[in-house]
């Protein structure tokens, strides 16, 4: 078997004296969208954070293709291949879309700038309307395409993607989720994180839930839909 | 109300603001990216006048150079060198280890970083009162009549030119180069600015190096003008060139150019029509009333963000 794209081994991590993760394993292997759901507060957002090293794990390995990152300096991680839309979207809401999309730009350089900004453009036509306008200006769902957009212009080899929903209107919802489908279609990994289990597990390959810091239950996106604690704790089953 | 006076008090000003501007950039784009006011940067200002002196010294006594505009030329590169330096400096040492800590830290550090440049200076310069000779003495431009005019000297030209082509350059490099598009994402959200693949403490090292570099054209354009220097002028010009940040809005760098203007000017007319000596605290007043009616400053935008 190859290695895994990403594997997290027996990661813990804590903000401040608060532990948020506890000895937490993962594996996303090369093409697979795996999904990541749980409560809030279970730790999802603080395990994409704790791949980028903010904050740094305190124990446990994380590999990216078999390198140990979890100790290079996080302005380099970019580099590796790695992007995230992460929680609160946190777009430059002081720049303009195209200035946001560059800024993802910067771990590869501007070899493709022309080209990706057209393919994001094709995915999320809104952006491309509101190409010169201060980013702060876009409505909720518009400033989630923008992060996602803003992650795929460094060509990640894996997209981390948190809670791509919240907040957002059904319709959004079901679009940005097809839109993810699209994107996985063209063979990206997708390491996703939400608390909409319905939508995650059924775009999913595989699934882990997180409660309390650690990893309950993992399977297949179908067997974890058919799961009765996952119905009941998260599916309002 | 006699024209010409105004018209002369707005030459003052205008030349006086560009260098409140000039110093305040520094103030402003230090906050605007670690939220610290950078106490130390009126000294650094301060620092700038000795170097100029330095130059000039070393050009014109020890090589004997007498091409006036070289030696101009060449101060204001060095100058900037080393102050830039200096500023470098300054954040390596005193405020980049206490990142992360809590707020008031780097702020103490900052007050004892302006302690330390000031006797610095005073032990190695002394505390007497410096000078340098004057370069640029040609005959001032007179507009008007023979007893009403407006003057305007060489040097106020020089002053206003090249300050106004140094913020040309800043706000060029600041708005449309991809430095300046990462001190404005570091500024805006530092840890997405580093997810990114920005080294953000590259970046913060870079603004106290612009900073320090304006506050270095400033010195050597006022100490050219002046002619005299002390190891204390940092303190007043700084206070100065910090409330022009904030009365333009701290963060802003338009906001810093524009807040040096306003002081500048507001400050020249008090003092020509109402009071020399009372001309600061009409400018303090002014901040004062400022900040009542627009408390993130003329051009500062307070901070939204939607959810």
């Amino acid at each position: 078997m190859t290695e895994p794209l990403l594997q997290l081994d027996k990661v813990s991590a804590s903000y401040g004296s608060i532990q948020a993760l506890k000895s937490v394993s993962i594996t996303v292997n090369q093409g697979e969208i795996v999904t990541l759901i749980g409560a809030n507060g279970a730790g999802k957002s603080t395990l994409l954070m704790t791949i980028f090293g903010q904050p740094r794990a305190s124990s446990g390995r994380i590999l990216l293709a078999g390198q140990d990152i979890s100790q290079i300096p996080i302005h380099q991680i970019s580099s590796l291949g790695l992007a995230q839309a992460p929680e609160g979207r946190r777009i430059f809401a002081r720049m303009t879309v195209e200035e946001n999309l560059l800024m993802g730009t910067i771990a590869i350089g501007d070899a493709y700038l022309k080209q990706d900004k057209d393919k994001v453009f094709a995915l999320f036509p809104r952006l491309k309307e509101r190409r010169k306008q201060s980013a702060g200006t876009l409505s909720g769902g518009e400033q989630q395409m923008l992060a996602i957009g803003r992650a795929l212009m460094s060509r990640p080899r894996l997209l981390l993607l948190d809670e791509p929903s919240l907040g957002l209107a059904p319709l959004i919802v079901k679009q940005i989720f097809a839109i993810l489908k699209e994107i996985a279609k063209e063979g990206a990994t997708i390491f996703l994180v939400e608390q909409n289990a319905h939508h995650a597990l059924n775009l999913a390959d595989r699934g882990y839930v997180l409660a309390n810091g650690e990893v309950r239950l993992s399977g297949t996106g179908q067997e974890l839909l058919a799961n009765k604690q996952v119905q009941h704790a998260y599916l309002g089953g | 109300m006699d024209w010409m006076i105004i018209l002369q008090q707005l030459v003052n000003g205008l030349t006086l603001g560009a260098i409140y501007g000039l110093i305040a950039v520094g103030y402003t784009m230090v906050y605007g990216i670690i939220g610290m006011i950078n106490f130390a940067h009126g000294d650094i200002y301060m620092v700038s006048a000795y170097l100029t002196a330095i130059c000039i010294a070393v050009f014109m006594s020890w090589w004997g150079w007498t091409f006036v505009p070289l030696i101009l030329v060449l101060t204001l590169i060095v100058v900037i060198l080393f102050t830039s330096l200096y500023g470098w400096v300054v954040e390596r040492v005193a405020y980049r280890p206490l990142r992360g800590s809590q707020r008031l830290a780097p702020l103490i550090s900052a007050i004892g970083m302006s302690l330390v440049l000031q006797n610095y200076v005073q032990i190695s310069q002394s505390a007497r009162t410096q000078g340098v000779p004057s370069l640029i003495s040609g005959h001032p431009l007179r507009i008007g009549s023979e007893q009403n005019f407006v003057q305007i000297t060489e040097m106020q030209i020089l002053i206003v030119i090249v300050a106004f082509l140094s913020m040309a350059v800043l706000s060029y490099i600041i708005q449309a180069t991809a430095l300046g598009r990462a001190c404005r994402a570091t500024q805006q959200d530092r840890v997405m600015a580093s997810i990114l693949g920005i080294n953000t403490d590259k970046i913060i090292s870079i603004v106290f190096i612009i900073g320090a570099a304006s506050a270095a054209v400033a010195g050597v354009l006022v100490t050219l003008n002046y002619g005299t220097f002390d190891f204390f002028i940092g303190f007043v010009t700084g206070i100065k060139a910090f409330t022009a940040a904030v009365l333009g809005g701290i963060g802003s760098l338009p906001g810093a150019m524009l807040g040096g203007l306003i002081l500048g000017l507001a400050e020249s007319l008090f003092s020509g029509f109402v009071n020399t000596d009372y001309k600061d605290v009409f400018a303090f007043a002014l901040l004062v009333l400022v900040l009542i009616f627009r408390p993130s400053g003329l051009l500062g935008k307070p901070e939204v963000e939607k959810v």
